[in-house]
C-alpha cells in the first residue's frame, strides 16, 4: 500500500521533472496559462453580471427573494450537464460568428453560470447585513441612494462579497477541468489524457496542479478578505 | 399647550449667545401607518411650535410617536397629513436631500461608519456639500476640540477603538459639522452608563450656551427631559401631545393625570432640583461680628426677623464669613461676643446649589435654617426648610 503510493509519487515527480512536459502545446506553461486565463475570463464575466444584480437587490430590497431563489436553482444544475447542453449551442453560435473555439466558449459560459450564484447571494447578503441604523444615519445626513451604496453599503459588504468571489473562484478553478472533456485546453487535459493513456503519473500531475491552484486562490482571497475586514465586519455590532 | 411667556428666564444664560437657530412648527400633523407598514409609532393631529434657539425635549413612553415626530422633521418619514415648517418654510416643498444636509442628526446607536476614521466620519456632511479638503480638515479638528476630544489623538482612529461615551461625542461633532441651525437627537445618550450620560448632558448644555441652536431631543427618560429642555413636550400613547411647557411649569401644574404620573410621584423633589439657591431671596438674618459688645447682639435679636426662627444670632468673622449660631440664652449680659460662643453650623448654602441639595444639606445637619453665602463665602442671609416648601406651593 505505502509502497504503491511511494512508487506513484516517484512517478509523478519524474513526470514533473521531464523536460518534455514543460514545452509545447501540451507543456505545463501553456496548459497552466490556458487554465488561468479561462478562470479569469469566467470570473470577470460572472462579476460583471452578478455584482450589479446583487447590489441592486440588496440596496433596493426589490426582487431579492425571487432572484436569490432562481440563482440558487442554477446552483443545483451540474456543470457537466450544463456544458453538454451548451456545447451544441456553442456550435451554433460559432458557426454564425467568427470561428472561435467551441469548447472554450462552452466552458466559459458554464463557468460564468457556475460562478454567478455565490457572488449574487453574497453580494446581496453583504448589503443586507449592513446595520439599518447606519443606513438611517446615512440617509438622515442627506446621502442620496447611490451615495449610501458607494460610501456605506459596498465598503461594509466587501468582505462578504469577497467570500462569495472566493467560493466562486475555487469552484471555477476546479470545474474548468471539465473543459478538456469537450476538447478544450487547460490543466484538465492532463487528467483526460491520463485516463485515456492509462498514464497515472500524468493524471495525478494534472490533479495536483488543479488542487494547488485552487488552494492558492483560497489562501490569497483569505488574506485579502482579512485585510478589508479589519474595519468592517469586526466592528459591526 | 402654552408658549413660554416672553419673560421666562433662559435657564442656560450666557454672556454673548450666538443665536443661530431655526424655529420648528408642526400644524395638525398626523401619521398613520398602513397595514404592513412598519414604523416607530403613530402621531395624531399634533400641533406645536419650538422657537428658534431652544432645546425642546420630546418625552413619553415607547410607541408614543416621539421618534416618528422627529423623523418627520427631516423627512425620513412623511406625514399622512398636516404641515411642518422649519424657519417658517414648509419642508414638504423642499428637496429632502438638501433639507437633511442642513439639519444635524444624531441617533441612539450613534451610527458612526465603522470603516471610516473619526475624522472621515465627522467630515461626511461637509464632503457631501463639496467643501474643499483644507476647510474640511480644519473643521474636523475644530469640532473634535469642541466636544472635548484631542484631534491629534482621535482623528485617525476607528470607531471601534473608542469608548461608548467617546463615540457619542463624535456623533454630536458629526451632526454639528456643517453648523446646522437645527439638530435632531434621537435618544443620543441612551446607550451609555448614567455617569457618562450626565457628563454628556452637561456638555450638550455647555455647547448650547456657546452656540445657541434649535434642538429637538427625543428621550424616554423624564429626568433627562427636565434637565435638558427649555421646553418639554410630553407625549402619550397614540401620538397625542399631553403637555408642552417649561420643565418648571410641567412640574408645578401637570396638565393631566397622565402627565402627573409620568413626571413621577417625586415631582416636588424634581422641582427643587430645577431651582437654585440664588433664585430665592434669602431672609435677612441678625448677625454680629466677633468682638462686638454682647449688648449689640441682644439689641439685634430684639428686632423681629420674619422668615427665620427667633432667638438665634449668627456670629460672623471680620470678613462676614459665618462662624455659627448663638442662641439668645448663651449671649452674655456684658462683655464682648467671643468666637467660642458659636455652635458651628453645617448648613452652608452656596448660590449654585439646587434647592434639592440645599434641603439635603439642612437635613444632614439636623437644622431648619441654612446660611446662604455668596461665591466668596460671605453671608447673604438664611433660608428655612419652610421657605423651600413654600416654593413648591407657589
Amino acid at each position: 500500500m505505502i509502497e504503491g503510493i511511494l512508487t506513484d509519487l516517484a512517478a509523478v515527480m519524474t513526470w514533473f521533472g521531464d523536460p518534455v512536459n514543460w514545452t509545447g502545446r501540451d507543456g505545463i506553461p501553456n496548459r497552466l496559462t490556458e487554465h488561468i486565463v479561462m478562470c479569469l475570463l469566467s470570473m470577470v464575466g460572472a462579476l460583471v453580471v452578478a455584482v450589479p444584480i446583487g447590489l441592486y437587490i440588496g440596496h433596493t430590497g426589490r426582487f431579492a427573494t425571487v432572484t436569490v431563489n432562481i440563482v440558487n436553482i442554477g446552483r443545483a444544475v451540474p456543470s457537466y450537464a450544463l456544458m453538454a447542453v451548451l456545447y451544441p449551442l456553442s456550435i451554433a453560435f460559432v458557426v454564425m460568428g467568427p470561428g472561435a473555439d467551441i469548447a472554450f466558449l462552452a466552458t466559459f459560459l458554464a463557468m460564468v453560470l457556475l460562478a454567478i450564484p455565490p457572488i449574487v447571494t453574497n453580494t446581496w447578503a453583504g448589503i443586507r447585513g449592513v446595520d439599518d441604523d447606519l443606513r438611517e444615519a446615512a440617509r438622515g445626513m442627506g446621502m442620496r441612494g447611490h451615495e449610501v451604496l458607494r460610501g456605506l453599503e459596498i465598503p461594509l459588504a466587501l468582505p462578504v462579497l469577497l467570500v462569495g468571489v472566493r467560493i466562486a473562484t475555487v469552484q471555477v478553478i476546479a470545474t474548468a477541468t471539465l473543459g478538456a472533456v469537450f476538447g478544450g485546453g487547460g490543466l484538465g487535459r492532463y487528467i483526460v489524457q491520463g485516463f485515456a493513456r492509462q498514464d497515472d503519473a500524468r493524471l495525478w500531475a494534472g490533479a495536483i496542479m488543479v488542487a494547488a491552484l485552487a488552494i492558492l486562490a483560497e489562501v490569497g482571497f483569505g488574506w485579502w478578505i482579512r485585510r478589508v475586514d479589519r474595519h468592517a465586519i469586526v466592528t459591526r455590532r | 399647550m402654552t408658549e413660554p411667556p416672553a419673560t421666562t428666564p433662559d435657564p442656560h444664560p450666557v454672556d454673548q449667545p450666538h443665536v443661530h437657530g431655526a424655529s420648528v412648527e408642526l400644524r395638525s400633523v398626523t401619521k398613520h401607518y398602513e397595514a404592513g407598514e412598519r414604523g416607530p409609532g403613530a402621531v395624531n393631529d399634533l400641533s406645536m411650535r419650538v422657537p428658534a434657539g431652544r432645546i425642546c425635549v420630546l418625552v413619553g413612553p415607547s410607541g408614543c410617536g416621539k421618534t416618528t415626530t422627529l423623523k418627520m422633521v427631516n423627512r425620513l418619514i412623511e406625514p399622512t397629513s398636516g404641515r411642518i415648517l422649519v424657519d417658517d418654510r414648509d419642508i414638504a416643498s423642499q428637496d429632502p436631500i438638501a433639507l437633511r444636509r442642513g439639519i444635524g442628526y444624531v441617533i441612539q446607536q450613534v451610527g458612526l461608519f465603522p470603516h471610516q476614521t473619526i475624522g472621515q466620519n465627522v467630515a461626511i456632511v461637509p464632503s457631501l456639500l463639496g467643501w474643499e479638503t483644507a476647510r474640511r480638515v480644519a473643521r474636523v479638528d475644530e469640532l473634535l476640540e469642541l466636544v472635548g476630544l484631542d484631534p491629534a489623538r482621535y482623528r485617525d482612529r476607528y470607531p471601534s477603538q473608542l469608548s461608548g461615551g467617546e463615540r457619542q461625542r463624535v456623533g454630536v461633532a458629526r451632526a454639528l459639522a456643517a453648523d446646522p441651525p437645527l439638530m435632531l437627537m434621537d435618544e443620543p445618550f441612551g446607550a451609555v452608563d448614567p455617569i457618562v450620560r450626565e457628563r454628556l448632558q452637561e456638555e450638550l448644555l455647555r455647547l448650547q450656551a456657546r452656540m445657541t441652536r434649535t434642538i429637538l431631543f427625543v428621550t424616554h427618560d423624564i429626568d433627562e427631559a427636565l434637565r435638558l429642555g427649555d421646553l418639554v413636550a410630553v407625549f402619550q400613547a397614540g401620538g397625542v401631545l399631553a403637555q408642552l411647557d417649561t420643565p418648571q411649569a410641567i412640574l408645578a401644574a401637570p396638565a393631566s393625570e397622565f402627565v402627573a404620573r409620568f413626571v413621577g410621584a417625586d415631582r416636588g423633589l424634581k422641582r427643587l432640583s430645577l431651582t437654585r439657591v440664588r433664585d430665592l431671596e434669602p431672609s435677612p438674618v441678625p448677625t454680629a461680628t466677633v468682638g462686638e459688645p454682647a449688648a449689640a447682639g441682644h439689641a439685634r435679636l430684639a428686632v423681629a426677623t420674619p422668615g427665620i426662627p427667633a432667638g438665634w444670632l449668627l456670629l460672623v468673622d471680620a470678613a462676614q464669613r459665618p462662624l455659627g449660631w448663638v442662641p439668645s440664652a448663651r449671649i452674655p449680659t456684658e462683655g464682648v461676643l467671643g468666637a467660642t460662643l458659636a455652635e458651628p453650623t453645617g448648613a452652608i448654602l452656596t448660590p449654585w446649589m439646587s434647592l434639592r441639595d440645599a434641603l439635603s444639606v439642612m437635613l444632614d445637619a439636623e437644622v431648619v435654617t441654612g446660611v446662604v453665602v455668596d461665591a466668596e463665602g460671605l453671608v447673604q442671609g438664611a433660608l428655612t426648610i419652610d421657605r423651600l416648601a413654600d416654593t413648591l406651593r407657589a
